[in-house]
């Protein structure tokens, strides 16, 4: 891992730093070895634990890098391939099509291509670092780009044919499920928490007994009711995907949570802003979406890609009422009778794409910040 | 004048609001349900999430067993196409739920008819198509020969189910104490078994055959000779669609018919080109008007019989790989319990 | 915020609350007439029927004629006891990891962060299935139990503590013991109020272990008898699983908490400990980590809240907590989808708000200690 992404790597050691080694430029081997002497052996007890360290991580990580690569079989298309004692890759690579994408029919995977092209070329002019309009680029990747991807995916018309939302599986559904959350939960958040501020008791008192709601119960008893509860609820006749139903659970759950980090950049945003808006005569809308809002939502932008990583991991929990994303997909392949016995590559590669997925966004989440932090004690 | 002209305008008005109130019962006398999956043209079926025998979708991800069997035919009896289904796997838990909100139009996913379920859990029965009852399965290596020997070990259950209450019950009629673990999915219990974190699995008798087969090594374990419950499995729609589940349990008893008769998915073309036998002409809907009576197409029980073949045929597909006698399920001439009620 | 609403907005709410509650109307009457439709009803009554099955795991009395409302009590036992082993081992862990991440030892320090990193980017679910199914499950048979010093046993039926028997009279005095620790810190405390109580104080706890040692019969170790191992407590490996889960789950988080709380706590404090002579731990033990406490307790309680949710996961792996008992097997067995559901919500609501209610409480009292 780089310990350079973290900010408070510099400031890590407030012990080392009083240490106080104060060197001139020195170069090569010498400037390592004094490395060595700071970092690892400065005194007797530090340099027991540097031992300890690498005792363990002798014991640790030579036979896992000997099953993870070392002994591990890729070649080959059975289980009888798998001879060696490490990992069994080759149950992976058989297996991969339905851990991406379900049973997504094979002659219409370029759907999937074109969708995950479009969806780079709607994230990047977000994630670029000098943007103008990027709240536009937002917009039309929260609203626009879901339609599309929708249309595409699903089918039924232009002459693609219909895909069901049961053959969509693995790790698409993942992402589809919450790509389409934050899209809803983002906007209803905002709208949570600038009711829970708000000076008409009724809105803000229904706004903090919905966000605490949701925020009480775990998210299992809520995606558990969208399964078996909502439907009753539902006009005789009338009946809803469970997909559709799952993504409804997860965006009122994930509202409330964004609805709280919002919260956080309003209560940073000074009221001095809003008394000048308001005495430049402008209505409370106004001063919402042109003065308050902009700058609280730079300051939680990292808030909120924290939040979409939390529901990223979340969204392993729908396995758990039936449907099969990639969680799902791995545990029901380990249960096929010519593949038993391979929990460990299973989950390790399960582990592996999460970890992928998550610590890119993690990482992002952590530039922002100090992004954010430079422009608001540096200023420009 | 004026009066009559009033008279006879609610005269009229009457007669049509009695005529609409007629057809509109005449409507009712339709079922809901089949209109809705006529308009949808797909049946959506409820189906076990994966167990050998049963329901499981193999490596192409396409589903396979008996309880798929009986949804393609109801297909193939309603729109006339096997492939018009959309399958929805259920837990245990959540089996019920799914389908009293309407989401699935009939559930056969391996579930026990019971009283309760009949009556307090809302739900219509319609046919038992696999006659069992609670089986146990343990490793060879315990040397355990009856259910009664389990005194103290630990199986592994599927949770939500009836096997849960079964082994209770038995447990304090033979004064033993038989441990369980709760899962909520075949695959997590199959592997707890496996591991040995069980000292068995129990759940029906096709289910543990099925369960044998998907351990890594079928030949070390055992299934015991006694079956502790009656599990009389079989499809169940909601109550209060009379007419649906009526179709349902036809549909059951014409792949036993077939059987009966010796219509085969291979041979039935011949013998409809050829058939003679007004017991065969009626069935394929050559005859009179079953069909129209069950508000389908009368060839419906040819369009099952095409589609999937009769009872035992499918019997064997997916039960004969598992090595489970036929037993309860064969026909009734044959010393079994399935029977199909007259064809008149 | 000194603007006042304008009239329109505050007709506006009443509108909107009308429309809720004409909408909330409208899904209760849909809710009765589907109810209506399949012959079913609403009401709590089922609570006092019988249950008539088994419980896997429970820590209060538990027989097969006991209600649902029992089996509601043993769900949310067994989610509390996870929970708090939970917080326990996390916050001791998260201590640990939190404190590892500001060594001046580059490799621990690095060792900590990547801990963290991982644990932080992959799924909860992911964690607790893997520890369950890929280590646990691949434990040795009970004839081949891994022997652990002190007769603990470790194998696929789970990790066998060796049991203490009380003497026949003894049931009591675990419970003076019980007593005399929670008391201890109170004394504690008053010692250091009136100092001539001094080191009597620590008489209590002395004597809470010598009345435990005292009324230890013997000691029952676990043995393999027929089927399974008998003796000793058996902590079955579906709480273990779900226990490390939990626990390694929120060490990351705690220690993320703990390390920032650390940083916050001025420099100068710090350095002017270290310029009285006083050694490196003392200065985080004494000085340091008592202020962070301070900053970390909101936090904490947030962790500490979600970790309890997180308990529901447990369904996957057979433990028998309240969601899997409750709103899984006796749903099943009553079909009451909309009361079991309800019941549980309430209950991890209530969880919530006794909680948070403590935590409050708790956080008052540590920010009154600084005057």
């Amino acid at each position: 891992m780089r310990a350079k992404e973290v900010p408070a790597e510099a400031a890590a050691s407030p012990g080392g730093d009083l240490d106080g080694f104060v060197e001139g430029p020195r170069t090569g081997p010498a400037r390592a070895i004094d490395w060595l002497r700071r970092n690892l052996f400065s005194s007797v007890t530090n340099t027991v634990l540097t031992l300890l360290v690498l005792a363990l991580l002798w014991w640790v990580i030579p036979p896992f890098f000997n099953w993870m690569i070392g002994d591990a079989t890729i070649a080959g298309s059975s289980r009888a391939d798998c001879t060696g004692d490490g990992a069994c890759w080759v149950f992976i690579k058989q297996r991969l099509h339905t851990f991406f994408w379900g049973h997504y029919p094979d002659d219409q995977l370029w759907r999937l291509a074109v969708v995950a092209g479009l969806m780079i070329a709607f994230i990047a002019p977000v994630m670029r670092e000098r943007t103008r309009h990027r709240g536009l680029f937002v917009f039309l990747l929260l609203t626009l780009f879901p339609l599309l991807a929708g249309v595409l995916l699903a089918g039924g018309v232009a002459g693609l044919p219909f895909v069901d939302s049961d053959d969509w599986g693995g790790l698409m559904l993942c992402v589809i499920i919450a790509f389409v959350t934050v899209a809803g939960a983002i906007p209803l958040g905002i709208l949570l928490a600038l009711g829970r501020r708000s000076q008409l008791p009724v809105i803000r008192i229904f706004s903090i007994g919905f966000i605490e709601l949701w925020r009480g119960v775990p998210l299992l008893t809520v995606l558990f009711m969208s399964a078996v509860m909502v439907p009753l609820f539902l006009p005789y006749g009338v009946s809803v995907d469970r997909l559709i139903r799952a993504i409804v659970a997860f965006t009122l759950f994930n509202a409330a949570y964004m609805a709280e980090t919002v919260r956080g950049g309003l209560q940073g945003v000074s009221e001095e802003q809003e008394e000048a808006a308001y005495s430049l005569g402008l209505k409370w809308w106004q001063v919402q979406v042109f003065v308050t809002l902009p700058q609280a939502l730079r300051i939680v932008v990292p808030g909120i890609v924290n939040n979409i990583v939390d529901l990223f991991k979340d969204t392993s929990l729908v396995t758990i009422i039936g449907l099969v994303d990639l969680l799902g997909a791995v545990n029901l392949a380990l249960k096929d009778p010519n593949w038993l016995g391979l929990a460990k590559e299973g989950y390790v590669f399960t582990a592996v794409i999460f970890f992928i997925c998550c610590f890119g966004m993690s990482s992002y989440s952590r530039r922002l910040e100090r992004r954010v932090n430079r422009h608001r004690t540096g200023g420009r | 004048m004026n009066r009559y002209v009033a008279r006879f305008i609610a005269c009229a008005a009457l007669a049509v609001f009695t005529l609409g109130f007629a057809s509109g019962a005449w409507a009712d006398f339709n079922s809901p349900t089949l209109d809705a999956i006529k308009k949808r043209d797909q049946l959506i079926c409820g189906v076990d999430t994966g167990i050998p025998g049963f329901a499981f979708q193999d490596a192409a991800g396409k589903w396979q067993g008996l309880d798929i069997a009986y949804c393609q035919a109801i297909a193939a009896a309603v729109l006339g196409d096997p492939n018009k289904v959309k399958y929805v796997g259920t837990t245990a838990k959540v089996r019920f739920s799914v389908l009293q909100s309407g989401e699935i139009d009939v559930l056969i996913r391996d579930s026990t008819h019971t009283l309760s379920r009949n009556s307090d859990l809302g739900l219509a029965t319609g046919a038992v198509n696999f006659f069992t009852g609670q089986a146990f399965m343990v490793r060879k290596s315990l040397g355990v020969a009856h259910v009664k020997d389990l005194n103290g070990a630990t199986v592994c259950v599927l949770t939500g189910t009836t096997l849960e209450l079964n082994i209770a019950d038995y447990g304090r009629a033979n004064n033993i104490k038989i441990n369980t673990l709760l899962f909520e999915k075949p695959e997590e219990a199959f592997a707890a078994a496996e591991a040995g974190r069980c000292d068995g699995y129990t759940d029906d008798g096709g289910s543990v055959a099925a369960a044998r087969s998907a351990m890594k090594a079928p030949k070390d374990w055992v299934i015991l000779p006694e079956l502790i419950s009656r599990e009389f499995l079989g499809s169940l729609c909601r109550q209060g669609d009379e007419r649906w589940s009526i179709l349902v349990k036809w549909v059951h008893y014409a792949m036993l018919e077939a059987e009966v008769l010796g219509i085969t998915q291979a041979n039935v073309d011949q013998i409809k080109a050829s058939a003679t036998n007004p017991e065969v002409r009626g069935f394929l809907g050559l005859e009179g008007d079953f069909g129209k009576y069950l508000g389908v197409d009368n060839a419906w029980a040819y369009n099952i019989v095409k589609a999937v073949g009769n009872y035992g045929e499918n019997y064997d597909k997916y039960f004969g790989p598992l090595e489970l006698p036929r037993g309860w399920n064969n026909l009734y001439n044959n010393g079994g319990l399935q029977y199909p009620l007259s064809w008149r | 915020m000194v603007r006042r609403p304008s009239p329109a907005a505050k007709v506006g709410q009443w509108v909107f609350l009308l429309v809720a509650l004409v909408v909330g109307g409208l899904l209760i009457n849909t809710l009765g007439a589907n109810l209506a439709r399949r012959s079913m009803t609403f009401g709590f009554g089922f609570l006092l029927h019988p249950a008539n099955f088994d419980i896997p795991f429970h820590i209060i009395d538990w027989s097969l004629a006991d209600t649902y409302a029992k089996v509601l009590l043993v769900g949310l036992l067994n989610t509390l006891l996870v929970s708090a082993m939970g917080i326990v081992s996390a916050t001791l862990f998260g201590l640990l990891v939190g404190i590892m991440r500001l060594s001046v030892n580059w490799l621990v320090r690095n060792i900590a962060l990547c801990f963290i990193e991982f644990v932080r980017n992959t799924p909860q679910l992911l964690q607790i299935v893997f520890w369950y199914f890929a280590v646990l499950q691949a434990l040795p048979s009970p004839r081949q139990s891994l022997q652990i010093p002190g007769g603990f046993l470790l194998n696929v039926r789970g990790f066998f503590v060796p049991n203490l028997i009380m003497n026949a009279g003894g049931t009591l005095l675990p419970w003076l013991a019980f007593l005399a620790l929670v008391a201890t810190p109170f004394a504690w405390r008053l010692r250091l109020k009136r100092r001539r109580i001094g080191a009597f104080a620590l008489a209590l706890p002395v004597a809470a272990l010598i009345l435990l040692i005292a009324s230890i019969n013997h000691v029952e170790f676990p043995a393999l008898k027929g089927f399974n191992i008998l003796g000793g407590v058996p902590v079955p490996p579906e709480l273990v699983a779900l226990w490390a889960g939990l626990t390694i789950y929120a060490t990351a988080f705690i220690a993320e908490i703990v390390r920032s709380s650390i940083e916050a706590v001025a420099k100068g404090q710090h350095e002017a400990a270290r310029s009285l002579g006083l050694r490196r731990p003392h200065v985080l033990f004494l000085i340091v980590l008592p202020q962070a406490l301070r900053i970390m307790v909101p936090q904490l309680t947030s962790q500490y809240l979600n970790l309890i949710k997180s308990s529901t996961l447990g369904a996957v792996v057979a433990y028998p907590d309240i969601f899997q008992i409750f709103a899984g097997t006796v749903m099943n067995h009553t079909g009451k989808e909309v009361e079991t559901i309800i019941i549980v919500m309430a209950v991890f609501l209530t969880i919530n708000l006794l909680f948070s209610a403590f935590m409050n409480w708790y956080n008052s009292r540590v920010a009154l200690v600084r005057h």
